[in-house]
């Protein structure tokens, strides 16, 4: 099997993956450096969520390999699985909160259950962690189902940098955000990343892309068609990132739509 | 043969289904022995399990002794033999209707409970989120609650074979002109420590068969709400009959 690249955080070699007859990721190559903020963007259905539950195990490439730190990741198992696991802080699309648990103790829990730190020093991080994503004490003791959608969306980031990963996963970290709360949560990723966090994003927020990002990648039919620094992205001379950037429903890429 | 070939995958399908049943349980078993282990969630699952199916197991505990007796009544009446009653009641209250009386009621009401809220969970990515964090969700989801019906559904069984008898004892002294201490004396001298232990060995695995149908169904559930009760209905249904198929085999291992 080919080697991983020595200064990778993170690396995908040539992964597939279908459901049933439908492929979505169809031999995705991407590099993640040491430290570096990595922006994946796409339309909507092109398979970013699966490449990122892939390379978290959640769901389990048909072909390719995944590395982290320079060793394969997809066949990882018990006690390795779960050392491996601690390495990363995971923001669901769907903030994925567990609803039997009060809003602290679903910040804590990766401390708490992951980590065995003791319940009342989880505790304090896990309101320090919140009041970094803009909610209040008040807001801890709630449960999650008595949040609005853009505050869950907050605690699943909470959650996910509550343990300060070596590695993040952002899934759409500013959808259903207003453009000022936007703003805070993209100011909060830059500084995460300031810590040496190496951070990957998905996002059609072309504005928080620009923010949080040193390079950006795109991913179209199950393939990264385009990658680069971020500085470069307007003059990419890219017919799909030319589209995607400017919104335009004419160009290579075509929705399937019916009009 | 297009219809062979749909038996075909039909057969091949089940035969992935179980497979993945027996790999799910296998693992959920080692668990079970394996640390880190969740005692205070095992404690909530002992309550929801055990503790609030009180209610429900103890009123058909004792509606079904009372129905019995009436009917052994009417049968030894026959043949004049209505002093047998009250052991006839005993016996096929502990060693049969006890204990799958309350299995069925169980897993109408855990199963289902088990199965919509870990299908839920599944659906909405939470265990999905629980791997994330560094938690196994068999050992912090399935053992708790396969333990605490192992242990919850003997305890219930014992409340279903108390009220049943129970139950037989008030209808046979209100209705059928029994004394009460003669009903009593009967069933004492009758009692056999093998009819009740047969019950709760039975009650046991009938505890693990909900558990782990609650908790299969719930981890494999797909699609959105719909999905959750598809797998709340498997659930419920695979369970109860699992319990009778595996009380007719215990009944033959254990009274054979
Ligand atoms: N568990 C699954 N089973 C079957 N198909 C799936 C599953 N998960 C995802 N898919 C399919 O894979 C494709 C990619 O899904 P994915 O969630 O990765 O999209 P996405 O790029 O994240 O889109 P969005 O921007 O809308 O979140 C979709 O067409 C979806 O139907
Ligand atoms: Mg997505």
């Amino acid at each position: 099997m080919a080697q991983a690249t020595a200064t990778a955080k993170v690396e995908l070699r040539g992964v597939k993956k279908r459901f049933g007859p439908k492929v979505v990721l169809d031999g995705i190559d991407l590099t993640i450096e040491r430290g570096e903020s990595l922006v994946v963007i796409g339309g909507s259905g092109t398979g970013k969520s699966v490449m990122i539950k892939c390379v978290l195990g959640i769901l389990r490439p048909d072909e390719g390999e995944i590395y982290v730190d320079g060793e394969p990741v997809t066949h990882l198992h018990g006690r390795k699985r779960e050392a491996f696991l601690r390495k990363f802080g995971m923001l669901f699309q769907g903030a994925a909160l567990f609803d039997s648990l009060p809003v602290w103790e679903n910040v804590a829990f990766g401390l708490i259950q992951g980590r065995g730190v003791d319940r009342i020093k989880a505790r304090e991080i896990a309101y320090q962690k919140l009041a970094e994503v803009g909610l209040g004490p008040e807001v801890a003791v709630l449960s999650p189902a008595e949040l609005s959608g853009g505050m869950q969306k907050r605690v699943g980031l909470a959650r996910a940098i509550a343990a300060d990963p070596e590695i993040i996963f952002f899934d759409e970290p500013t959808t259903g955000l207003d453009p000022i709360m936007s703003d805070v949560i993209n100011n909060l990723i830059v500084a995460t990343r300031a810590e040496g966090t190496t951070a990957l994003s998905i996002t059609h927020d072309l504005i928080s892309a620009r923010k949080i990002s040193d390079r950006i990648a795109m991913l179209y039919k199950g393939k990264i068609v385009w990658h680069g620094p971020t500085r470069e992205i307007d003059a990419s001379g890219n017919a799909y990132v030319d589209q995607f950037i400017h919104g335009r429903a004419e160009g290579p890429i075509q929705m399937e739509v019916r009009g | 043969m297009n219809f062979l070939a749909s038996i075909g995958r039909m057969t091949l399908d089940f035969l992935r289904s179980v497979g993945a049943l027996f790999v799910f349980l296998g693992d959920a078993v080692v668990s079970i022995f394996l640390p880190p282990f969740y005692w205070s969630l095992l404690g909530k699952q002992l309550m929801r399990i055990g503790y609030f199916s009180l209610p429900v197991v103890g009123l058909t505990g004792f509606f079904t002794g009372g129905a019995l007796a009436l009917q052994i009544y009417s049968g030894a009446a026959r043949y004049g033999a209505e002093a047998f009653v009250p052991a006839v009641v005993m016996i096929g209250i502990c060693r049969e209707l006890g204990p799958v009386i309350a299995g069925l009621m169980v897993a109408g009401r855990a199963a289902a409970a088990i199965a919509a809220e870990l299908g839920t969970m599944k659906v909405t990515e939470q265990i999905d989120a629980l791997t994330t964090l560094a938690t196994n969700p068999v050992k912090y989801l399935v053992v708790p609650r396969l333990v605490a019906a192992v242990i919850s559904m003997p305890l219930l069984v014992a409340v279903a074979d108390s009220v049943g008898v129970f139950g037989g004892y008030i209808v046979s002294t209100g209705t059928l002109g029994f004394t009460g201490s003669i009903y009593i004396k009967n069933t004492v001298d009758a009692i056999a420590f093998n009819d009740v232990s047969s019950g709760l060995t039975k009650a046991a695995v009938f505890g693990f068969i909900i558990a782990a149908m609650g908790c299969y169904h719930g981890f494999h559930s797909k699609g959105g709400a719909q999905g959750v009760g598809a797998a709340t209905t498997s659930a419920v249904v695979t369970s109860s009959i699992l319990i009778l198929a595996a009380n007719y085999i215990l009944t033959k291992l254990l009274f054979e």
